[in-house]
C-alpha cells in the first residue's frame, strides 16, 4: 500500500480517518441529539490515554483499544448523567469544565506520565499502510452506522429531543434515556478514535487534548451541517489536512476555527450540507423557471 | 362531598396544591374522573384549568396533594413515563416539533412502542405503520390534507388540530383537552366537538377544558369548574351552570374586565 501511494499520503489519510471518527462521533451528540459539547477532547483524551497505558503494559493493541472505547464511554457515561438536568445553555459550560478538569487532572498523575505525557507507545503491527486501512475502514463504518441510526427510531427520537425536549417527553419519549445513550455511543467512539490517534502518533500529552482540540472537532461538526454525515465527513477531512498544507495553521488555529465557526454560523446555519441543498434547490428553481 | 367524588376513578386528585412565588394557582382542589367520562373542565381566565394539566401531566410538581391514575400513585412520575402509562395531552399553548413535517410529529406518537427502548428503537428502520396511522389521526381531526406541511407555515387552528392528533396517536386511557376550540370557526369547532364525542362513545375518557361554553355543554356529561384555583362546582352541566356561585365567578370576572 505505501509503495503504491506514498508515506506521505499514508499519513495524511490515516490523520483525516482518525478526524473523522472524532467529528463523526461528536455529532451523534451534537448533530444528532443537539446537546453541544465543548470538551469531547476529555474522552478522546481518556480513550488515548487508556488504551496507550493498556499497550505499554503489554496488553494487544485490539484489547487497549477495546479498553480505551470502554473507558471513554463510561466517562462520558458519568458526565452524561451529571449533566441530565443541566439545561442547554449551560451544558457547554459544563462540558468545557469536563475537559478543563480531565486536562488538570491527567497533568498531575505521575503514572500518566503527567506534563511529559506517554511516549514509544507500542505500533500496532500493522504497517503505515495497514494502520491506515484499519482507520479508514472504522470511519467508513461509523459513518454506515451514523447514517442507518439516523433513519432508525432512535434518530427520531433525537430529531424530537433536538427539536423540543419538553415535546418528546410528551409523546413518550424517556429524553434522559436517550441523551445518556448519545453521550455513551459519542464519547465511546471518540475513545476509539483518541487509541487509533495514540498508536498512530505513539507519543500523547495533555496537551493533545486540550480546549483547542474540542473545538476544532467542534467545528468540524458544524462546519458540516450539524447532523448531515456527509457535509460533517467533508468538513473533518478538509479541516483535518489544512495543517499539512498551511504549517502555520497551527499557531492559529483556535483563532481559523472560531472564526470560521462564526462565520458558519452567521451567514449558513445550515453549515456546509445546509449550503448544498440550498444551492441545488435554487438552481433547480432557476432550471424550472427558465423557459 | 359528591358520591362521585367518592367513586374509585380512573384519575382521582387529591388535595392538589401549587403555588407560584406568591400565586396560588391551585389550593387543595380534589377531583376525580371516572372511566369512561367526557369531563368540562371549566373556569375564567386563570382559574388553574392548564395549571392543573400541567399537574396531572407531571410538567410542574405540586407542593401537595395526590395524583392518581388508575389506582396508582403517579405524583412523583417523570412525563414520559406518565404518558406511557396512559396519559395524552394536547396542550393550550402548541408546541409542534417544527424540524418535521405535521405527519412525523403524528407518527412519532404513534411509534410510541417503538421508542420504549433506545436500543430497541435502533434496530428498526420501518416507519410506514406509523405513518398511515397517524394520517388516520389527523384524518379524523380533519387536517389529512396539510400532513406533509411544515408546522411553521400552519395557522393556529391547523396547530391546534396537530396537537389534538398527537395526543390521540398515543393511543391514551384518558385524553386531557386544553382548550382544542380555540383557533376554530364555528363549523370547525362544532365538527372537533363531535369529533371529541364520537371518541368519548368508543370508550375513550376525557378531560376537556374549554371557554366554548355551548359546546361544552353540548357534549360534557359533568362539569368541573375552577376559580381563583379552587374548585367552586361539579356536578350535572344544566345544574352547575345554574348555581349561583358559579353564575358569580362567570359574571364577577367579566364584570371586572369590563370595568379594567
Ligand atoms: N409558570 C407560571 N409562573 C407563574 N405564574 C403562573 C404560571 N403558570 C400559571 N401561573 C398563574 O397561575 C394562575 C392560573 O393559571 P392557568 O394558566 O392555570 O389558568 P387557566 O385556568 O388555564 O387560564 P386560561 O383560561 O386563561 O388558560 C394564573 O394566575 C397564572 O398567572
Ligand atoms: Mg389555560
Amino acid at each position: 500500500m505505501v509503495e503504491i501511494i506514498g508515506a506521505y499520503q499514508v499519513s495524511l489519510i490515516t490523520t483525516m480517518g482518525i478526524s473523522v471518527i472524532l467529528a463523526l462521533s461528536l455529532n451523534l451528540i451534537t448533530g444528532f441529539c443537539g446537546q453541544i459539547s465543548l470538551g469531547h477532547a476529555a474522552f478522546i483524551g481518556a480513550g488515548a490515554y487508556g488504551a496507550a497505558m493498556l499497550t505499554t503494559a503489554g496488553w494487544p493493541f485490539a484489547a487497549g483499544l477495546a479498553a480505551g472505547t470502554a473507558i471513554a464511554a463510561v466517562l462520558g457515561l458519568v458526565v452524561g448523567l451529571a449533566s441530565l438536568r443541566v439545561r442547554h445553555d449551560f451544558l457547554a459550560i459544563t462540558t468545557m469544565g469536563v475537559g478543563f478538569l480531565f486536562l488538570g487532572v491527567v497533568r498531575q498523575q505521575e503514572w500518566l506520565g503527567g506534563e511529559m505525557g506517554i511516549s514509544s507507545i507500542p505500533d500496532a503491527g500493522l504497517g503505515k499502510g495497514g494502520y491506515m486501512v484499519l482507520v479508514v475502514l472504522i470511519a467508513a463504518a461509523i459513518a454506515l452506522f451514523s447514517v442507518h441510526l439516523k433513519r432508525s427510531w432512535m434518530g427520531y427520537a433525537f430529531d424530537a429531543i433536538a427539536d423540543d425536549e419538553d415535546t418528546a417527553r410528551m409523546v413518550g419519549v424517556d429524553a434522559a434515556r436517550y441523551k445518556l445513550t448519545a453521550f455513551a455511543m459519542g464519547t465511546g467512539l471518540a475513545g476509539l478514535g483518541g487509541g487509533l490517534y495514540a498508536h498512530d502518533v505513539k507519543f500523547i500529552a495533555p496537551d493533545s487534548f486540550g480546549f483547542i482540540e474540542s473545538i476544532t472537532i467542534l467545528s468540524m461538526v458544524v462546519i458540516g451541517g450539524i447532523g448531515p454525515v456527509w457535509g460533517v465527513i467533508v468538513a473533518a477531512a478538509v479541516l483535518s489536512v489544512l495543517p499539512f498544507w498551511f504549517q502555520f495553521i497551527e499557531e492559529y488555529k483556535l483563532l481559523l476555527y472560531g472564526g470560521l465557526l462564526f462565520a458558519v454560523m452567521r451567514f449558513s446555519p445550515g453549515g456546509l450540507a445546509g449550503f448544498v441543498a440550498g444551492f441545488v434547490a435554487k438552481h433547480k428553481r432557476r432550471r424550472a423557471a427558465a423557459p | 362531598m359528591t358520591a362521585l367524588s367518592n367513586t374509585a376513578g380512573l384519575l382521582e386528585i387529591s388535595g392538589v396544591t401549587v403555588r407560584f412565588g406568591g400565586v396560588t394557582a391551585l389550593d387543595d382542589v380534589s377531583f376525580a374522573v371516572n372511566e369512561g367520562e367526557l369531563l368540562g373542565l371549566i373556569g375564567p381566565n386563570g382559574a388553574g384549568k392548564t395549571t392543573l394539566l400541567r399537574a396531572i401531566t407531571g410538567v410542574i410538581t405540586p407542593g401537595g396533594g395526590s395524583i392518581r391514575l388508575a389506582g396508582r400513585d403517579i405524583t412523583g412520575l417523570p412525563i414520559h413515563a406518565r404518558v406511557r402509562l396512559g396519559l395524552g395531552l394536547s396542550q393550550q399553548l402548541v408546541r409542534p416539533l417544527r424540524s418535521m413535517t405535521v405527519i412525523e410529529n403524528v407518527a412519532l406518537a404513534a411509534g410510541h412502542a417503538r421508542t420504549l427502548s433506545p436500543l430497541a428503537a435502533l434496530m428498526v428502520r420501518e416507519r410506514s405503520a406509523e405513518r398511515e396511522s397517524a394520517l388516520k389521526f389527523l384524518d379524523m381531526v380533519g387536517i389529512a390534507e396539510v400532513a406533509d406541511g411544515q408546522p411553521a407555515n400552519l395557522p393556529l387552528g391547523t396547530l391546534k388540530r396537530l396537537e389534538v392528533a398527537r395526543a390521540l396517536a398515543l393511543e391514551p386511557r384518558l385524553l386531557l383537552l386544553d382548550e382544542p376550540l380555540a383557533g376554530l370557526n364555528h363549523v370547525e369547532a362544532a365538527r372537533m366537538a363531535d369529533t371529541i364525542a364520537a371518541l368519548n362513545k368508543d370508550g375513550l375518557t376525557v378531560i376537556l377544558i374549554e371557554h366554548n361554553l355551548s359546546e361544552v355543554l353540548r357534549v360534557c356529561s359533568r362539569l368541573v369548574v375552577l376559580d381563583n384555583g379552587r374548585r367552586i362546582g361539579e356536578g350535572e352541566p344544566r345544574a352547575v351552570m345554574a348555581d349561583a356561585t358559579v353564575r358569580a365567578a362567570y359574571l364577577g370576572r367579566e364584570a371586572g374586565d369590563a370595568a379594567a
